[in-house]
């Protein structure tokens, strides 16, 4: 196919959800959005319960005793909110691009490697204050390098960049096996890992609890992205290269350079999140790690509509899930996975709200 | 590296090339007419999954395969009835339906084996083989291609029947056209949302089945999240095929081939790092991507919900 031809392909944004223009305001058109299909799911995630002789009330119970009662598991539910904020913030700059960064899991933990094995190596001669402003930065460049041959790919031969980046994606988790295992592995310990950046090194905690900065360090950043997507020039450009890729070529900008760009800022962002979740939390890597937190984050900016602060709101609630689900599941003498169950249902709902609240807003314009 | 050419090395390498590789072939048809007819069909993980499942679990109630693989076919149809009706019924985002269904996949079929074995891991008896005379008398690569289960065989002849549909048939144009220019099929007469629905539940079956031979024949027992990715794999055959069965084919023991590569190895007396081989495929199609660059084709339509008279 040709690139003239390749602006035909779907894009994230032309195959987005959409559905405005109800009567109710528009933040409580969200909020709806937003709740009905939580308890659908939540509904039908009850009823599987019920078939596997579980009792659904006290696990939900124990998912919100557990992920935003209790102070230690809110402090987890929050700390844990920072990679995924930082993965959406990259999601976003790909999508209102209109370009697909399936990749996200490969930068992530690529990055997540070296900027372990580079600030355990580097805070032996160099205080933590240049440590880990430099880890971030590597991740930063790691995730972005990651991103270089996809981007030239679609960028100057019009490949489709689902593949690119999947392929790219399993090559980078391997990849970041590989330097566990062989050039950063730490002698001292039996389990292949890399070295330990001690906890007293790590990212900076906030006010006496478990939380660290990355959380903060998240929300900054998916703002600025936000602000910038939506209110900035060069925002704009991009936004238009998503919609209309021939539009933006009439319209004078260099579509192929602003695509390299854009996979460099979407990639660095997931590389940035592998760092501040190594710097902020783990202080190593060990092999076989791989939190797999794309394919959930995915669908949840999708659902979010692209929106910064939306996702902010999405990914607390995910993370609360994923957090409070470990400790049901454990009591209710299940595996985690049902948790992805519920994740699943919750998708599903959400498009078919949006779906029936499109529906709706058409009939009332006809 | 002796080794590397000792008859071992090689009837292991070629042992597992198919081994490895039915399950993507199924899956890659699969993927291959769904693609064709326009719909991209991220939901085949999840569906090859659920066919790992439900044809494991047929199988060891019934002890029989060829049920196993009913009941596999019928896990992938399950879930593909769900994509096309929220898909192309309605139209939904096919990535965001096609994620959350291999979400969902991973996490019932995780359950389902939790509730069922708990943290057991039955095994289902070695399976028995159709050796084709004279052919499996080959050394080396006789044993390994022409001493197989019938379904091997039968897959290999899938290949042919969809050239031959694709070619040949109304069937394959309607499809062809569904993805490529939507409009035109239903100016033509055809629907296209019953078209793309037949697709996307061949799609399903096959992926099922793929599923279920990897479960009950080259694994032997069902571990949760055991396709790890095929379903991907699968999807990047369709792409990189451009619409040629026999492509998906040659794909699919090529990629089945290196991801057994590292059992070869240690048969063949090379040690080599288990993440390094896994790289290799996927090495392997960038490189392709790289030097192919232009000739990796999409239909025109993928991905887009069809609305009639929407431009």
């Amino acid at each position: 196919m040709t690139a003239e031809a390749s602006t035909e392909e779907p894009t994230p944004t032309s195959a987005g959800l959409s559905g405005q223009g109800t009567g109710m305001p528009e933040w409580l058109v969200r909020i709806v959005l937003a709740l009905v299909p939580i308890l659908l799911a939540l509904i039908v995630g009850a009823v599987i319960l019920l078939l596997l002789g579980r009792d659904p009330i006290s696990f939900y119970v124990n998912i919100v005793r557990r992920g935003l009662i209790s102070w230690i598991g809110l402090q987890e539910t929050i700390t844990r909110c920072a990679p995924l904020i930082l993965l959406g913030a990259s999601l976003i700059v790909a999508f209102r691009a209109g370009l697909w960064n399936l990749g996200i899991d490969g930068q992530f933990l690529l990055a997540a490697v070296i900027t372990a094995a580079l600030s355990a190596w580097m805070i032996q001669s160099a205080p933590a204050w240049i440590v880990l402003p430099v880890g971030m930065i590597a991740g930063f460049l790691v995730g972005a390098v990651w991103s270089l041959i996809p981007a030239l790919l679609k960028a100057y031969q019009g490949v489709n960049e689902i593949v690119t980046t999947l392929m790219m994606s399993f090559l980078g988790v391997s990849l970041a096996n590989v330097l566990i295992k062989i050039p950063f592995n730490d002698p001292n310990t039996t389990v292949p890992q890399t070295m330990t950046l001690a906890t007293d090194d790590r990212l900076p905690r906030l006010f006496g609890t478990t939380i660290n900065i990355g959380v903060v360090i998240a929300v900054v950043v998916i703002l600025v992205v936000h602000w910038v997507m939506t209110r900035t020039a060069f925002g704009l450009r991009l936004q238009t290269v998503g919609a209309n890729p021939k539009a933006a070529l009439h319209a004078g900008l260099s579509v192929p350079l602003l695509t390299v760009v854009t996979f460099g800022l979407s990639a660095g962002l997931a590389g940035l999140a592998g760092s501040v979740e190594i710097l902020g939390v783990w202080g190593n890597v060990r092999a076989d790690w791989n939190p797999g937190y794309g394919l959930a984050i995915i669908p949840l900016v999708f659902l979010a509509r692209f929106n910064g602060i939306a996702v902010i709101g999405f990914t607390f609630f995910f993370a609360m899930l994923s957090i409070g689900g470990e400790t049901a599941s454990r009591r209710a003498d299940l595996p985690n996975y049902f948790v992805l169950v519920l994740v699943a249902l919750i998708l599903i709902f959400m498009a078919l709200t949006e779906w029936l609240s499109h529906r709706r807003a058409l009939a009332r314009r006809a | 590296m002796s080794g590397l050419l000792s008859d071992a090395f090689l009837i292991s390498l070629v042992a597992g090339a198919i081994a490895a590789g039915i399950p993507l072939l199924l899956a890659g048809l699969g993927e291959q007419v769904s693609e064709k007819a326009g719909v991209l069909n991220i939901g085949i993980e999840g569906m090859m999954l659920l066919g790992a499942y439900t044809g494991f679990y047929v199988a060891f109630l019934s002890g029989s395969l060829w049920l196993g693989f009913l009941g596999g076919a019928v896990g992938g149809l399950i879930l593909a009835l769900l994509m096309a009706l929220l898909c192309v019924r309605l139209g939904l985002n096919q990535i965001v339906i096609g994620i959350a269904l291999t979400l969902g996949a991973d996490g019932i079929t995780a359950l389902l084996h939790h509730v069922q074995f708990s943290r057991t891991y039955p095994r289902l008896p070695a399976v028995d083989t159709l050796p084709i005379p004279i052919l499996s008398q080959i050394p080396i690569i006789g044993p390994g291609i022409f001493d197989r289960h019938p379904s091997v065989y039968l897959a290999i002849i899938a290949v042919f029947v969809l050239v031959w549909v694709f070619r040949r048939t109304n069937v394959g144009l309607n499809l062809q056209a569904a993805g490529d220019k939507p409009a035109a099929l239903d100016a033509a007469g055809v629907s296209v949302t019953t078209t793309r629905t037949l697709a996307v539940l061949f799609t399903g079956m096959m992926a099922g089945l793929g599923g279920a031979y990897m479960s009950m024949i080259g694994a032997g027992i069902f571990i949760p999240f055991m396709t790890g990715g095929a379903g991907f794999i699968a999807i990047v055959l369709a792409m990189l095929a451009r619409g040629h069965p026999t492509w998906v084919l040659y794909g699919a023991l090529l990629f089945g081939a290196s991801l057994s590569l590292t059992t070869a190895l240690q048969v063949g007396g090379v040690n080599v790092p288990t993440d390094v081989v896994q790289m290799l495929p996927f090495a392997m199609v960038m490189l392709v991507l790289v030097i192919f660059a232009r000739r990796s084709a999409l239909p025109a339509a993928l991905g887009l919900p069809y609305v009639r008279g929407q431009r």
